[in-house]
């Protein structure tokens, strides 16, 4: 197993020797691969590649059903992988695992379930500018559904939430706060563990949107005392089409299933059914069995490697990063200072669309997103109308850092000619 | 560096986008129409006076994206202006592409149709007074 080590590239090189994608040359061979679009998806380690073959190979069959050995196989399995992921952030039981099929699913299970059980009208939900779609959308249709209304916690021009005037917005008549650990854009880190207190404080649950922070940073539920917590396997090296919602026991089991189906039921009549017992009672239909058994798989990476080598390691990139897009004149970085900041790095060049940004970056090489990743409401409040985001991982190196800002050198020529 | 025609940052695409045609309002405009790619946040607005004589004596256009939308809404403009609305009309999507010059996958496409998607659409659309537009750029 290789190591990673900020300063050590042997250890990196080899690292990175793990995941086959890396390796690949674009544009007739001209160019390296230079992965920088983390934030929306990452690559697999062969070990996770491997896994996923084998299932399918070896032992695939739907779970929780068959009374056969292969059912049995594929079912230990899943359930393996469920107990790697409570153990992975810290969760108290495996019943308050629940498997989806993403962030996304994670989300509108709450928005939907909890918000119909507890919410009335003129109760409110906390949210705030910075939050991705996937935390505003389901929260703006559960608001039109049950007649509650949506208030936002302001944003300081640093892009960190303005704690000094949370107690404007979080009052008696909060019932949920939904906030993001980690900005997918400005990668700000959130103060997670006081927002849950406050909540708390005045009588609300809160939900974490933990999608870019359970990749990257060694996370615990109970340390947060969140009451839910969701995240996905495509963003931390596992397959795409499974995520988790992580919930107090009290809390799943207060709340009524939000897809009706098979799995979920203990039993079923014409007119009506009885919901199963945790986690099956969120599991409607088939699950994602290999994605989660995949996800069990990068899990086991990520743990050999080490949470905090890999934090330590990005937050060394991100300080690299910065240090060298300050050398560009006319670029301005979007976000707080690297002491309240992930790996996500924004930017927006004077004269410069992020759409020419990225695709001059692509003919080097290096792929970047550009947009406005799914957070209109941030880019409006920033009074930009896109920016150019480079998110990086336990990966990528700081020559791949140089690689883009020779990129954008060669993007400055180009409009400047 | 790509071949020649799959080169999107042509000279004289770059000469559009940074030396735009007629950027601004349509002094007397008849016609106005606005429209952007929501996927991107480019906008593009273009102003006409028709004549009586169903000819477009004059336009102009406004709007903020990337290069591909501002430099083809310049070279559409350029090219439609003293035009009638039935030329107009019949300046198909495969002549934009066409007039645009360099090779553009699908998702640039989008970029280089959307001005003249407005320019389709403002010929039907009546300004009903002179004020000017709503957002300059």
């Amino acid at each position: 197993m290789s190591t990673l080590d900020a300063s050590g590239v042997t250890d990196l090189e080899s690292l990175r020797a793990d995941f086959p994608i890396l390796g690949t040359r674009l544009h007739g061979d001209s160019v390296p691969l230079v992965y920088l679009d983390n934030a929306a998806s990452t690559q697999r380690p062969r070990a996770v590649i491997d896994a996923l073959v084998s299932v399918y190979e070896k032992q695939y069959a739907n779970v929780h059903r068959g009374i056969h050995w292969l059912s049995d196989q594929s079912t230990d399995l899943y359930e393996e992988a469920r107990e790697k992921v409570r153990r992975f952030i810290n969760a108290p039981a495996r019943e308050c695992v629940i498997f989806t099929h993403g962030t996304t699913e994670s989300i509108n299970t709450v928005a939907r379930s909890w918000v119909e059980a507890h919410l009335k009208p003129g109760d409110e939900i906390l949210l705030n500018e910075m939050e991705h779609h996937s935390n505003l959308v389901p929260w703006q249709q559960a608001a039109e559904r049950c007649g509650v209304k949506l208030r936002y916690i302001p944003l300081a021009d640093d892009g960190r939430l303005d704690m000094a005037r949370l107690d404007e917005v979080l009052t008696g008549r909060t019932k949920i706060l939904a906030v993001t650990a980690i900005s997918n854009v400005l990668g700000t880190v959130n103060p997670v563990a006081e927002l849950v207190r406050r909540a708390h404080d005045v009588g609300a649950v809160a939900l974490i949107d933990a999608a870019q922070h359970v990749p990257h940073c060694a996370t615990d539920v109970e340390a947060w005392d969140a009451d839910f917590v969701a995240f996905s396997g495509h963003k931390m090296m596992g397959p795409s089409g499974v995520g988790v919602l992580y919930g107090k026991r009290e809390r799943l089991d207060a709340m009524p299933p939000f897809l009706g189906g098979g799995s979920m039921i203990r039993r079923v009549q014409l007119e009506s059914f009885e919901p199963a017992d945790l986690p099956a009672k969120f599991e409607a239909g088939t699950p994602p069995i290999v994605p989660a058994i995949g996800l069990g798989a990068a899990i086991d990476y990520l743990e050999r490697v080490g949470m905090e080598r890999i934090h330590r390691h990005e937050a060394m990139l991100t300080k690299y990063a910065h240090r060298r897009l300050g050398e560009i004149k006319g670029l301005r970085l979007l976000g707080p200072d690297l002491e309240h900041k992930a790996g996500i790095i924004s930017f927006v060049v004077e004269k410069i669309h992020a759409h020419d940004v990225a695709q001059l970056l692509d003919r080097k090489g290096v792929a970047v997103r550009a947009g406005h990743h799914c957070t209109m409401p941030l880019h409006r409040r920033l009074k930009v109308s896109a920016s150019t985001r480079a998110s990086v991982y336990l990966y990528n190196t700081t020559a791949e850092i140089d690689a883009m800002i020779d990129g954008l050198i060669e993007a400055q020529r180009i409009f400047r000619r | 560096m790509p071949a020649d025609e799959e080169e999107i940052y042509q000279e004289h695409v770059l000469d559009h986008y940074e030396d735009p045609y007629h950027r601004g309002h349509c002094p007397g405009a008849t016609h106005r129409h606005m429209d952007d790619n929501p996927l991107c946040g480019d906008f593009v607005q273009v102003e006409l006076r028709i004549g009586d004589d169903g000819r477009v004596e004059e336009a102009y256009f406004d709007g903020d994206g990337c290069c591909i939308s501002q430099a083809s809404a310049s070279m559409v403009t350029e090219k439609l202006e003293g035009r009638t609305v039935e030329e107009v009309r019949a300046f198909t999507a495969e002549q934009m592409l066409e007039l645009f010059g360099a090779r553009l996958t699908p998702n640039r496409q989008k970029c280089c149709l959307l001005p003249w998607r407005v320019w389709q659409a403002a010929v039907f659309s009546r300004a009903n007074n002179n004020d000017g537009g709503e957002k300059t750029a």
